[in-house]
């Protein structure tokens, strides 16, 4: 029997405070969120050691996407570690690499010099969430 | 009158989808850039949450200040998962329950009024920042 249940993709952000990798690693992710509504969900990274149980379970509920602003790739470790392992795991710094973009410069309130990056990353990270759909 | 202390570490939680959560983040850069730059420093959460040794050590050897977006209180609870107590723990929504007039939205940052807001928290949280660096108990 054909299983028609809407299957939906886990899309863990590192929150990266420190440079702006991190800013851009969540505002792509949160992007992709808001656009795919039906086949994303997310948690709060620091939930998996905060959390109880049932956010410990998210990884195995859902196959999952990490998405890290430098090569430390907390949330793809952290996920691996607490709760499970993670189907793709995305790096800020090769996708920049990729387009051919300059990594941001400032922490906060990005604007439209910043809009390429994002934009850039939201795709790559859409483009994982269609392989990670097509393959499960 | 305790230790002096260089650096005040404060910890927002960045709840991702979370109002609160980007406005704890918005509270910290400007504690960060403006309102106590050189005496406030941060790391990035999940550093903590995979036991970075680098990061540990900044946490562990420094007062800790930690903001979190709900009451699941991630940024306290993984400062507390290293065996330290952090010294001071805010709520963000309090900044918002004492100024009803600044209301924050937007989930990945927050915007104008966020802003507006995080630069009123950001004061509060700095007397608690002067008080940790000068050794006084909080
Ligand atoms: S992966 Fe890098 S930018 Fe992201 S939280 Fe870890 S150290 Fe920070
Ligand atoms: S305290 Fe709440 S908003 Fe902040 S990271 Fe945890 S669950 Fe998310």
């Amino acid at each position: 029997m054909m299983d028609i249940q809407v299957m939906k993709v886990g899309v863990v952000s590192c929150s990266g405070e420190e440079i702006p990798e991190g800013t851009l690693c969540r505002l792509a992710c949160r992007k992709v969120l808001d656009e795919r509504p039906e086949e994303t969900v997310t948690i709060c990274l620091p939930l998996f050691i905060a959390g109880g149980e049932e956010e410990r379970t998210f990884a195995s509920n859902y196959p999952t996407i990490t998405v890290d602003g430098c090569d430390k790739m907390c949330a793809a470790k952290a996920t691996e570690m607490l709760s499970g392992k993670p189907s793709k795991r995305l790096s800020i710094p090769e996708i920049l690499k990729k387009h051919g973009l300059k990594p941001p410069t400032k922490l906060r309130h990005f604007g439209p010099e910043e809009e390429p990056a994002v934009k850039a990353v939201a795709e790559e990270i859409a483009r994982a969430v269609d392989e990670v759909l097509e393959e499960e | 009158m305790g230790k002096k202390h260089k650096k005040v570490v404060v910890l927002p939680c960045s709840g991702i989808g979370k109002v609160f959560g980007a406005l704890a983040r918005e509270t910290m850069y400007e504690l960060l850039e403006k309102t106590r730059p050189g005496t406030v420093a941060t790391t990035c959460l999940p550093l903590l949450v995979i036991k970075d040794p680098e990061a540990v050590a900044l946490v562990t050897e420094n007062p800790v200040i930690t903001i979190d977006g709900c009451p699941k209180d991630c940024a306290k609870k993984s400062v507390e998962a290293l065996g330290k107590a952090v010294d001071k723990a805010f709520e963000a929504i309090k900044f918002y329950k004492e100024h009803k007039d600044l209301k924050p939205e937007g989930i990945a940052e927050v915007n104008e009024t966020g802003c507006k807001l995080a630069v009123v928290a950001a004061e509060e949280v700095a007397k608690e920042v002067d008080k940790l660096a000068a050794g006084e108990v909080a």
